[in-house]
């Protein structure tokens, strides 16, 4: 059906469609109760630690900063329920290597009302206050990546920011929290939106929604505001659409020059969520203590979008949804990029978007398909939104021919979309492979 | 790889309704040698893959179908095991092989029995059926019986039997186009129909077990080329339908050309390999002793495709000429954009009649 593509005019080149499984569509919000310990881990975003400012013994209100940002490409973290510091130590993070965290023990009776944060006249701070503002509030990209959001708002000297674009594709299969947000804090979105407009002095701003979520699209278009500079734009339905790059291509027909950042076409990509968080925290001063996780797989009991304060526990949110006697495999993020997690100690950090469980049963099949050889069928090739060659690149990772890789055959451009591995049809595991090689590659040019 | 197993069905099916007894005989010996020999190769640890992969099982069937119908059962069976050892196991199994193994294995009979290869049998004879074709049952290491002795003996001419590629080259015989299409008109030796080999291709293209754009481009150049010699020396050479229906083009543009595994992985390198194979083709139809050249150039095809996959890799994303709009931009660059509706006001819009009212 690739020839069909080739009439109909697509958003982006390649691609993939998985089933989109968004179960949980029609879940309204729910808050999730206090974990009785909270491990607030001091790298829950790219950029520098934070440093702590709290001892151990210390009583902290909920809301409360418990660390602070290390210089610039860094943000500080937030105390998420009232409690006593625990500890200060080590703790299993769900990238891997244990990283220093704060460990909270709630009080128990303690209110889910915010007790810290001073309200601020948003609307009288010029741009470069809104960005130290966002600094404040422990911001960073809620899609996913968890990129710093005060360093993405801000314009760097000679750059222009025409547009600022909302991302609210959400092409994970899945997940459905951006969706929740887009219906239910429409307002918020629209506040969080002028702000970062004023922020980087975009002149307009379109919100990109997959047309599976004509819903989403509709409410946004009501909750509008007449100036008549935000738009809602539908692009039709494909992975990895959430790319920004990709996104970029859907709305405005142009590609990203490899190596640059969507600056170099005076745009700006944020995602709803953090643009609606923005706009809920900034009028009110407060930090980012909780966001909006969908729970869903086969094997939990009662999926929904839950709003899980930062630092719960994946056992306890689990448990929560009922899901874990039947847990087999437990993925953080979408089911196409998220990662599994070895230990359900790991706790709910900013850029969770989703928690994916399966059981024995549904892992059964994945598990009985064998790895075959690679006989070159081109599937990967076909599917790499990049326009990278994974078939090559396998091979090559295959015999650690790691340098060719990134010099030859472009393997930086790879930003670990996982469609070579959907679409292959002999099992390879394809972006695990390009994920360790690009690991090898930053560790020889850090040596 | 079992839906290419299926697509094949139908085509091995016209093969014995074709030849009856001794094609059904031949299908199934070259193919249960293949099997046999990967089997082999597989347990000796020689090459990766397995039987249920299926790849095995399309090499013994194409094998088969490109081998003339009353070609010795033992022979047939050598045809397996060398497709299998030479084109294969050679290179470590499957993925891994450079030539596709059936035709290695075709090759290499055809320079083992060059005789035997080129003895080719009317179809639709009446007693196909009951009576194997005398070639089929010879012995191992013997002569084969004389086919058209035995030919003669049923009042058919042997010449008449010569396939329509060899009566064109010796004879400047043209078989018409649309009997060489069905293959159903008289006792032409000719293989299974084109025209149902080109609908079980387009099933698997449809299901995406194939990639259409080799056959088209196999087809394509080879018409085009054909074409082109036909315009300016018309007398001296075929039609191009002639071209494309004969011999083994449509077979060998559906399911030999397209091999995964020997064909390039990049859509433009594609083209290029197709195009090479049917420019191929008809040079060595034309211009060589050998009636037909859709083996060698394929064979050709297969070893020039690294170096087609080299020049033709695939243009990143943001590395080309990228900055170009397409249909689906919704929103100009402008940077004094300001609304939908001015931009819109300020963007010439696309009509078919010039006059046409607008629709309000």
């Amino acid at each position: 059906m690739k020839l069909l593509s080739y009439f109909r005019g697509e958003a982006f080149q390649r691609g993939v469609h998985p089933p989109s499984c968004k179960h949980t569509a029609d879940t309204p919000i729910r808050r999730l109760p206090f974990a009785p310990r909270f491990v607030v881990p001091l790298s829950q975003h790219i950029g520098k630690p934070s440093r702590p400012i709290v001892r151990v013994g210390e009583e902290v209100l909920r809301g409360q900063p418990i660390a602070e940002a290390d210089g610039w490409l860094s943000v500080p973290q937030h105390a998420p329920a009232t409690g006593v510091v625990e500890a200060i130590e080590l703790r299993p993070s769900a990238r891997g290597p244990w990283t220093e965290s704060i460990v909270i023990r709630a009080y128990e009776a303690s209110t889910q009302e915010v007790l810290w944060g001073t309200p601020q006249d948003i609307d009288a701070f010029p741009s470069q206050e809104i960005v130290l503002a966002v600094q404040r509030t422990g911001m960073v990209g809620l899609g996913g990546a968890a990129f710093p959001s005060h360093a993405k708002l801000t314009v760097p000297q000679g750059a222009k920011v025409e547009t600022l674009l909302v991302n609210g594709c959400e092409c994970e299969p899945y997940l459905t929290c951006d969706h929740r947000l887009m219906v239910e804090q429409a307002d918020e979105l629209m506040a969080g939106i002028r702000l970062a407009m004023r922020a980087t002095g975009a002149g307009r701003a379109i919100i990109g929604v997959e047309d599976n979520k004509p819903e989403a699209a509709e409410v946004l278009r009501r909750a509008l505001p007449p100036q008549g500079d935000i738009f809602v734009e539908k692009v039709p339905t494909k992975y990895p659409q959430g790319s920004e790059k990709m996104l970029i291509t859907a709305l405005f027909g142009v590609e990203v020059p490899s190596g640059k950042l969507p600056l170099s076409l005076g745009m700006v990509v944020n995602n709803v969520g953090t643009l609606a968080a923005l706009g809920k925290l900034l009028p009110a001063g407060r930090g980012l203590i909780e966001r909006v996780v969908t729970i869903t797989g086969p094997g939990v009991a009662r999926p929904g979008n839950y709003l899980v304060p930062l630092g719960t526990p994946l056992s306890f949110v689990l448990d929560f949804a009922g899901a874990r006697a039947a847990a087999r495999q437990v993925i953080l993020g979408g089911p196409m990029m998220g990662q599994a997690v070895a230990s359900l100690d790991v706790p709910v950090t900013k850029g969770v978007s989703g928690v994916l469980v399966f059981r024995g049963e549904d892992m059964a099949e994945r598990e009985g398909r064998r790895t075959y050889p690679c006989i070159k069928c081109g599937e990967c090739v076909e599917s790499c939104p990049m326009g990278l060659n994974p078939s090559m690149l396998g091979m090559l990772a295959a015999q650690r021919e790691y340098e060719l890789m990134g010099q030859q055959y472009h393997l930086g451009d790879c930003f670990e979309c996982g469609c070579c591995t959907y679409t292959c049809p002999s099992n390879i595991p394809l972006v695990q492979q390009f994920r360790v090689a690009k690991q090898i590659l930053r560790e020889k040019a850090a040596a | 790889m079992a839906n290419v197993v299926y697509s094949l069905l139908p085509v091995c099916a016209f093969f014995v309704y074709q030849y009856g007894l001794s094609a059904a005989a031949s299908i199934l010996v070259v193919t249960a040698s293949c099997l046999l020999a990967e089997r082999f190769f597989v347990r000796t640890g020689t090459q990766a893959g397995s039987l249920s992969d299926y790849s095995a099982t399309i090499t013994g069937l194409l094998l088969a179908l490109t081998l003339p119908p009353g070609f010795p059962l033992w022979m047939g069976a050598v045809a397996g095991v060398a497709a299998i050892a030479l084109g294969k196991a050679l290179f470590g199994g499957i993925g891994f092989n450079v030539f596709n193994p059936a035709l290695v294995g075709r090759a290499f009979v055809q320079a083992a029995f060059p005789a035997a290869i080129a003895t080719y049998t009317p179809s639709f004879l009446p007693n196909r059926f009951s009576e194997f074709i005398p070639s089929t049952l010879a012995w191992p290491l013997m002569a084969p019986a004389d086919t058209a002795a035995w030919l003669k003996a049923m009042q058919y001419d042997a010449l008449a039997s010569a396939s329509p590629l060899a009566r064109w080259k010796f004879e400047g015989f043209v078989t018409p186009a649309w009997d060489l299409i069905t293959s159903l008109a008289g006792h032409m030796a000719v293989g299974p129909s084109p025209l149902l080999i080109l609908v079980c291709g387009a099933y698997l293209a449809l299901r995406r077990f194939m990639d259409w754009r080799i056959p088209v481009a196999v087809l394509g150049s080879a018409g085009l080329s054909a074409l082109v010699i036909y315009a300016a020396f018309g007398t001296k050479y075929p039609d191009p339908f002639f071209m494309l229906f004969s011999g083994g083009m449509v077979l060998g543009a559906v399911y030999m050309a397209t091999d995964m595994a020997t064909s390039p992985v990049t859509p433009r390198g594609m083209w290029l390999y197709g195009a090479l194979i049917g420019v191929l083709t008809v040079v060595i139809r034309y211009y060589s002793g050998l009636p037909e050249g859709v083996m060698y150039a394929i064979l050709i095809g297969n070893a020039a495709t690294p170096l087609i996959e080299r020049i033709t890799q695939p243009t990143p994303f943001g590395k080309g000429l990228s900055i170009r709009a397409r249909r689906s931009a919704s929103y100009t660059m402008h940077p004094d954009y300001i609304s939908r509706e001015e931009a819109a006001a300020k963007t010439p819009t696309k009509r078919f009649l010039k006059n046409k009212p607008k629709k309000k």
